[in-house]
């Protein structure tokens, strides 16, 4: 495989990361819609995307991820900040100046050409000499293994296979930057899981190449990122790698976005020992930004709550009593729904002979270290950027 | 097809051939009839010859027919090329701007065809911009009076188009003009023949504003057919009327045929 170019021509320096590569900056990124500006969709976004780095914009639809990603192909102006591709300050440039491959949803292939012409697309609107481009068009459509289908028309393809496609047209003009807008939401499940994978394989043999992949799928962010950005309400919540955001993260929308989690108001013990929880005591660690008598939530993945008083091992736990509410079988585990002194309790047990049914009253335990506290404050827009 | 049950869609069915055929059809069959008649005595044309039109191949009617072939030509190519601008350039204006545009271009539709012809008589009749009495001033009403649906078409289209083509190739590098001419026009092209062939029929059978303003060297066919039925010659006039129908469905035609070549979903 051939190693990409970069193509902003004005760097001058060389960047930090080995090879020709170039990064994302957004640098106080806000952008506003309405005649006076009063609809703010992206508020100061401060995010850096490493050269050969993915990092996926996480967040609902109208968290402002989309438009951040358009903000980078020069679609949507922003009303303040600035973004840089490499070392280029690209926010006045228009989009064919600005040197990035891009994969909407809707694939958006050119209908009036075949599937060699559109990969052949880009490099004709950058001149690149004639002589070259069979090569890479050829080049492209391998990679994406769609070499059997170069003289198709779009609309004899697949969803899939238009996808690979769009893939190869973004892919064949060697990005230094590469945006996924939503790329495998219009596949079907087992189409996407397929697709995913095949990115992910893209990206190992193109290590140069940013890419900025913009998905409200966790499972895709999961999947696929070096580092998960989540965006709400036109505000970036929470930064870091995907073992960081679901094992300790920093939000309760982090905790509820980027996985499933049980969120439990508690209070800080004043000794900092635990916290209290409905009339209870837990043992779980208390962080240095919590005082003794603050009030927090407390995250616990449901995978991590067990069934019974104690661990197996009899190690330190917390148990929790409730009433068994609802049962969901899902093959592998059954979910759980307890109610705890009225506040629900998920917990993904593995199966088991005797299934648990509703109405039973049940304990559960968990281990202080796979709890997280999220202090009360840092719900809404106190995420430190990463 | 919206209609449930068999013998209520015959009803519709019957219904539309009562009313297509001799508000549509049977006007023009009769023209036809009476272009090849001897002699109309009765309720329809009678007899069978090829006279009419062996006088109208003999007389000036070719020229007509060339005239109004070329006007029409010269008119739907003017007013596509500018209708077409003026939609590409709307677009990209604020929503009022584009409304104010949108009224300018409907303007030669709603004032009476009659009432353009003679503004233009009276506005080019004198220097330095005298245009009275030559060719051009019948392009110029005929391209003033199609402009509107050729606007129209392209305006709909463009509305229609996704805007995700034009940013795609925006974003692999391609120039506003490169994106417009490999990417847009293709896309628009379907429309485009269309609203073509839309303005070519409606300025072959443009009558009233023409009646104004042409010179006596650039007589369009619906001129001469007015003046033969104006002065008795019924089947001279119906044997015209055909030459102009024949000519006209041939054109859009060979239009439709290059839309379905055209045309990709």
């Amino acid at each position: 495989m051939p190693a990409p170019a970069a193509t902003a021509p004005t760097r001058k320096e060389a960047p930090a990361a080995p090879g020709p590569a170039s990064g994302i900056r957004f640098d106080g990124v806000r952008v506003t819609y309405g005649r006076r500006g009063e609809h703010t969709v992206l508020d100061s976004l401060d995010l850096t995307v490493a050269p050969g780095e993915v990092l996926a914009l996480l967040g609902p639809s109208g968290s402002g991820k989309t438009t951040a990603l358009r903000t980078v192909a020069g679609f949507v102006q922003p009303a303040a900040g600035r973004v840089l591709i490499g070392d280029r300050d690209v926010t006045g440039l228009p989009p064919h100046r600005r040197g990035i491959g891009m994969v909407v949803q809707q694939y958006a292939l050119f209908p009036h050409m075949k599937v060699a012409e559109n990969v052949a697309f880009g490099l004709r609107a950058r001149r690149t000499p004639r002589a070259e481009i069979p090569g890479r068009v050829a080049e492209a459509l391998e990679m994406t293994g769609m070499a059997a289908y170069a003289g198709r028309h779009p609309r004899e393809l697949s969803g899939g296979q238009q996808q690979r496609v769009a893939l190869a047209r973004a892919l064949a003009i060697r990005p230094g930057v590469l945006l996924l807008d939503e790329p495998l939401s219009a596949l079907d499940a087992q189409l996407r899981s397929g697709m995913l994978a095949e990115l992910a394989r893209l990206h190992r043999e193109l290590p140069d190449v940013s890419i900025l992949y913009v998905t409200h799928d966790q499972i895709e962010a999961l999947t696929l990122a070096d580092r998960i950005a989540v965006l709400d309400r036109a505000r970036l919540q929470d930064c870091g790698t995907p073992q960081e955001l679901y094992r300790r993260p920093r939000t309760e929308f982090t905790a509820s976005f980027v996985g499933t989690a049980n969120l439990l108001p508690v209070t800080v013990r004043a000794d900092r020992g635990g916290v209290d929880f409905a009339g209870r005591q837990l043992t779980v660690p208390v962080g240095d930004g919590l005082a003794g008598g603050a009030a927090a939530t407390l995250c616990l993945r449901p995978h991590l709550v067990g069934l019974g008083e104690r661990p197996h091992d009899g190690g330190p736990g917390n148990t929790l009593r409730g009433t068994i509410t609802e049962v969901q079988w899902r093959g592998a585990t059954h979910r759980l729904y307890v109610s705890v002194d009225g506040h629900r309790v998920l917990a993904d047990v593995p199966e088991r002979r005797r299934t648990p049914a509703p109405g039973e009253d049940i304990a559960l335990h968990f281990a202080p270290e796979d709890a997280v506290l999220i202090p009360a404050g840092l719900t809404e827009d106190g995420a430190h950027h990463a | 097809m919206l209609v449930p049950s068999k013998s209520a869609r015959r009803a519709v069915h019957l219904l539309f051939f009562a009313l297509f055929v001799p508000v549509f059809a049977l006007p023009l069959l009769v023209i036809v009839a009476a272009s090849f008649a001897t002699g109309w005595s009765g309720a329809l044309p009678s007899g069978a010859t090829l006279a009419h039109y062996r006088d109208i191949a003999h007389g000036d009617a070719l020229d007509a027919l060339l005239t109004s072939v070329l006007t029409a030509l010269a008119a739907s190519l003017t007013a596509l090329t500018a209708g077409t601008w003026a939609a590409l350039a709307a677009e990209k204006r604020t929503r009022r701007t584009r409304r104010i545009i949108d009224a300018l271009f409907l303007l030669p539709v709603a004032v009476p065809s009659v009432v353009v012809g003679l503004s233009l008589l009276v506005a080019f009749s004198r220097p330095p911009l005298l245009l009275n009495g030559t060719p051009q001033i019948v392009i110029l009403a005929h391209t003033v009076l199609v402009t509107a649906f050729a606007y129209q078409s392209v305006t709909a289209a463009l509305t229609r188009l996704d805007p995700a083509y034009e940013q795609c190739a925006a974003g692999l590098g391609a120039r506003p003009v490169h994106v417009l001419w490999r990417v847009k026009l293709p896309l628009l092209l379907p429309s485009l023949t269309a609203a073509a062939g839309l303005c070519f029929a409606l300025s072959m059978g443009e009558l009233s504003a023409t009646m104004m303003i042409y010179p006596p060297d650039w007589l369009p066919l619906p001129v001469q057919i007015f003046a033969a039925t104006d002065r008795g010659s019924l089947f001279t006039g119906a044997a015209l009327a055909v030459a102009l129908m024949a000519t006209t469905l041939l054109v859009l035609l060979g239009l439709s045929r290059l839309r379905t070549k055209a045309s990709y979903r």
